[in-house]
């Protein structure tokens, strides 16, 4: 059951991890049991607002209980602390989606 | 005896104990005593470009107190920028999110929900954490 989303900036494991959490290109499903991970497009990654209320809302939908990005605004910390879904902040922009998967096992 | 000053709720304390100017040619000076929820107004009125009926609401504060708070933050940061004066942050008024952590081994900085138990770190499983709060 255990569900994380990060923040990447592109559509595979190689990718960089995005520092910003509405504006993220991509989110990486991660199933923590399983290992399984899926790639979703951020399709509000360039809308002029609400992009961390309408990332959350995706997060919702994906079933996820655990985030990790660089960053949340006020709007998606507030979202977030009110599901019950917790943030986890890393500051180090040079590591690829794989290297962090790796380091959570 | 005065009222006694609601604590103003501050989501995460500066990232810095504080800042010197260099270069410049006079002696040191006292320095400006910068408090969180100072640099929390200015982080959120021209950081994060909220308006301050908003920000005084993520604050807990009234507008009014939240301009005051801002207005003051204003004149600390433009004094020690005119008479070459150090800032430092200091505590102040403010009352932290309690639900901060930060990991000790790998620097990971997470929330703990209060639906979860384990105090554990999410990235590492690391147990030596510790609460942003006593920083």
């Amino acid at each position: 059951m255990m569900k994380t989303i990060i923040s990447s900036m592109g559509d595979n494991l190689d990718s960089g991890f995005d520092l910003r959490f509405g504006r993220a290109g991509w989110f990486c499903l991660l199933d923590e049991e399983t290992g399984e991970t899926s790639f979703y497009e951020n399709d509000s990654a360039e809308a002029s607002h609400g992009a961390g209320t309408r990332a959350v809302e995706k997060l919702m939908e994906l079933g996820a209980t655990k985030v990790i990005s660089g960053d949340f605004g006020p709007k998606a910390k507030e979202l977030l602390e009110k599901f019950k879904i917790q943030m986890v902040v890393l500051s180090d922009d040079s590591r690829s989606i794989a290297d962090i998967i790796d380091s959570i096992k | 005896m005065p009222r006694r000053k609601t604590l103003r709720r501050v989501v995460a304390p500066p990232g810095f104990r504080g800042y010197k100017p260099y270069g410049n040619q006079y002696g040191r000076k006292k320095h400006v005593d910068l408090l969180y929820e100072e640099y929390e107004a200015i982080k959120l009125a021209d950081y994060d470009f909220m308006t301050h009926l908003e920000a005084s609401k993520l604050m807990g504060v009234s507008r009014a107190t939240f301009a005051r708070v801002y207005e003051s933050a204003r004149r600390k940061i433009a004094k020690a920028l005119v008479e070459t004066r150090e800032i430092k942050s200091v505590f102040g008024n403010a009352s932290l999110d309690h639900s901060w952590f930060e990991c000790i081994e790998c620097h990971a900085r997470f929330n703990i929900p209060d639906n979860r138990t384990e105090q554990k770190c999410p990235i590492c499983k690391s147990d030596h954490i510790q609460s942003l709060k006593d920083q």
